[in-house]
Parts: C-alpha cells; sequence; structure tokens
C-alpha cells in the first residue's frame, strides 16, 4: 500500500539527530513496546498484519508521531478487529467482558525470542532469475500490504543475492496465509534512482525484493 | 489560556500526556481480561533494556577481526556463525554480515518501518526510526555521514542495504590500525553500535 510510511528519498526532512539514542524516549513508549509484543505472542496476527496495520494509520499522523505511537495505533486496531477488545473498554480502560484466555507466560516468552519467526519456506517453483540478472522493477501502487518501495518501482537494477523462498508479505498481511516466493537483493546505481548525475556519486542501494515485484529482464 | 494550556506549554507535550493515559488504559485493559501477565511485560522490558543489546554485536566483530576462519563463517552465513556465540532469535532469523573495505563502505536502513537486527544491536535508537533517517540513507548517504561526523574519502563507495524483507543486516566495520597488540575482548570494546548500522567508523583507543 502506498502511504506515509514510504519514506525512502522522500525530501525535506532535515538533518538527522544523532543524539537521539534511547529506545524509548518516553516511558509509555517501553509499556507500548511490551504490551505489543505480549499480545503478539497470543497468535492471534502475524507480523506483516501488525506493519500493515501500523501503515493503516492517517498519513498527516503518521509524519507527526514516533515510532511506538505507530505501534500503539496498529495495536489497538488489531485489538478491535480481532474482536479481542472493544471500542467501550478502550475508551474505559476497564474490562466489560472477561476472557479465557490465558496470557503468554515468561518461559514462553524466552522460547519465543529465542526462536524467533524464521520466514524462509520450501520454494513451490523453482527460481526465475539468477545472480547477475538485470531486472526492471514492476510499477504497480497496490491497494494493498506490499514491501515493494515507491522508490525502486519501474528502475533497473542487479541481482546479486537470492535467499531461496520466504514468505510472501503481500498475501500474508491480508489472508494469513503462507505463501512462498523468491527473495533477491537487488542492487540499484544511485544514478539510476536519483538522476545522472547523481546527487552524491559512488552510491549503490541494495533492495530485498520479493520475485512477484519484479517485472522481468531487464 | 486555561491551567491545563499553562502546564502544557506546547502541543507535543500535551499529546504526550494524552497518550500516556491511553497507555496507562490500555495496559490496565489488557492486564485485566487476562491478554497480557504483568510480570512478562516487565521481562519484556528488561531483556532489551539489559540482556541483549550491542555489546553481541562487538564480540562477533572482534571475533571476526581476530579469527580468520570465524571471519569466513560470518560473511558466508552470518545467521549460523551469530548462533556460534549464542546470538539468534527474534529479528534476527536471516542474517547477513556486510564487510566495510578500503573501497566500499556499508550503511544499514529499514525504510518501510524500521528493522533491525536485535539479537545483536538489541532495540534501535530514536533516530534510527526517525522520517529524517529513514528517508535520506538511501539518498544522500554521504550527508547523513556527515553529520555523524564520518568524512569518507572520494574513492571510498557507498552501499546503502534497505531492510525491506525480513533478511537483517550487520556491519563488520574495518579493524582500525595499530591494535594488533589487543586481544578480542579489548578489541570489543573499541566497537560501537554506530560502527554496525554504518553511521560510524571503529576508532583506535
Amino acid at each position: 500500500m502506498d502511504g506515509a510510511h514510504d519514506l525512502g528519498g522522500q525530501p525535506g526532512f532535515g538533518p538527522v539527530d544523532r543524539n537521539q539514542t534511547e529506545h524509548f524516549p518516553c516511558p509509555w513508549e517501553a509499556r507500548v513496546f511490551s504490551i505489543t509484543l505480549a499480545c503478539g505472542m497470543l497468535g492471534k496476527w502475524n507480523l506483516d498484519q501488525a506493519r500493515s496495520a501500523r501503515e493503516g494509520m492517517d498519513p498527516d499522523h503518521y509524519l507527526d508521531s514516533t515510532y511506538y505511537e505507530h505501534w500503539l495505533h496498529g495495536l489497538e486496531a488489531l485489538l478491535l478487529a480481532r474482536h479481542l477488545v472493544t471500542e467501550e473498554e478502550l475508551a474505559g480502560g476497564v474490562a466489560d467482558t472477561a476472557h479465557a484466555f490465558s496470557p503468554v507466560d515468561i518461559r514462553r516468552i524466552r522460547e519465543i525470542l529465542s526462536t524467533g519467526g524464521p520466514t524462509q519456506m520450501q520454494a513451490a517453483r523453482p527460481a526465475g532469475y539468477r545472480i547477475r540478472d538485470r531486472v526492471m522493477m514492476g510499477t504497480r501502487h497496490p491497494a494493498h500490504h506490499t514491501r515493494l518501495p515507491g522508490y525502486i518501482r519501474g528502475k533497473v537494477g542487479e541481482i546479486i543475492a537470492h535467499h531461496g523462498a520466504h514468505i510472501f508479505p503481500d498475501i500474508h498481511a491480508r489472508s494469513g496465509e503462507k505463501v512462498p516466493e523468491h527473495l533477491y537483493t537487488i542492487e540499484f546505481n544511485g544514478s539510476e534512482l536519483w538522476g545522472d548525475p547523481p546527487v552524491e556519486r559512488g552510491l549503490r542501494v541494495c533492495v530485498d525484493v520479493f520475485e512477484p515485484y519484479i517485472n522481468g529482464c531487464a | 489560556m486555561s491551567g491545563k494550556e499553562n502546564l502544557h506549554p506546547s502541543h507535543r507535550e500535551a499529546v504526550k500526556s494524552e497518550i500516556e493515559e491511553r497507555v496507562e488504559k490500555l495496559e490496565a485493559l489488557l492486564v485485566g481480561k487476562g491478554l497480557v501477565d504483568p510480570a512478562a511485560l516487565e521481562e519484556l522490558v528488561h531483556t532489551y533494556e539489559h540482556r541483549i543489546g550491542p555489546r553481541n554485536g562487538a564480540h562477533a566483530v572482534a571475533k571476526a577481526w581476530t579469527d580468520p576462519a570465524y571471519r569466513r563463517r560470518l560473511l558466508a552465513d552470518g545467521t549460523a556463525a551469530l548462533q556460534e556465540l549464542g546470538y539468534g532469535g527474534r529479528q534476527g532469523e536471516h542474517m547477513q554480515i556486510v564487510e566495510n573495505t578500503e573501497t566500499i563502505h556499508n550503511l544499514v536502513v529499514c525504510t518501510l518501518c524500521s528493522c533491525y537486527p536485535w539479537p545483536v544491536l538489541g532495540l534501535p535508537p530514536a533516530w534510527y526510526k526517525s522520517s529524517a533517517y529513514r528517508a535520506r540513507a538511501v539518498r544522500e548517504p554521504r550527508s547523513v555521514l556527515e553529520e555523524f561526523g564520518v568524512q569518507l574519502g572520494e574513492e571510498v563507495n557507498i552501499r546503502v542495504w534497505d531492510s525491506t524483507a525480513e533478511i537483517r543486516y550487520l556491519v563488520l566495520p574495518q579493524r582500525p590500525p595499530d591494535t594488533e597488540l589487543l586481544d578480542e575482548q579489548q578489541l570489543s570494546a573499541l566497537v560501537t553500535r554506530d560502527s554496525m548500522i554504518g553511521v560510524a567508523l571503529v576508532e583506535a583507543p
């Protein structure tokens, strides 16, 4: 989905404030981090659905808020969508109905953190491209979740790595279905992305790209 | 101006206090409904504030500098080589290590969200998640590096890695000169978080 989150190459943001070094500049951000992870571990949604929910924010609000406010928005949206809480409960902070859930305990949390969620899968078909192929990216602007950033659409790059097949986020975010698609790293020249002569010389940008995002060999 | 506005002179501060209230309510609700365990929430914050952080990545970097066979394994299969040291799991399931050389400097970003290799670097600093960094790292990384105090020579190319899928990147910085007498532990102490994101070089002591 196109949106304010697709920030690569967007002009006008000014210098990076390297003094913002904390993980959680405000204490509430640590709370959002931990309740989001703990709720995610209930297994009611996957990581692509969590990202998609954050990216569904109003674009003005997205740009005017911090990272963990995006998480808070996404968490509330998912809790409502999965009928785990009601609007009234969110507004009041008090549970109207009890659930027969058992929360994820510390032992299970440690297990989940240490194994993570690998996304590599058995491929359903052979890879369509090879390392060193020059390929052109698609130009679609899908109305659904995608990981094809706007700044490489329609651009030509060279495949420099093939990572096997991974869960395709575009479908995983919509239906939860785990469909394998080949994943490549594609290298783009700065002048291909930002015009010739480039703003900066000697720049190459490497982006991880799923096979359906590629239009064909250039 | 009302008393409340006097207490909160800027719009941003007023928004923050509304958020604090919203988060408190949400946490109380989730605990009340039995959806989250309060002890588990403490465990999650404690894990990433105190147990998992950039010292893990620094350990791997220093080992790669002192053990050529480990360096080869780390570059060939980052996930497996980090697992040898006990580093893996969430947001580090598929690791790729990218090595700085005399002619290539690597920089890591996630333009779409703020993906980051948690098992080796912990949680990202706020600047990594800022719109400015996400927007500019792929377009004018040399200027971004200068803001971080890093001046690269004209002969050095910059390779930026945009973490758009589930591959997570860690930069293997160049070992600083005149450190032949230092052992792995002493070298590890020189390696900063920023050098493994690619916005700093490792300095000799």
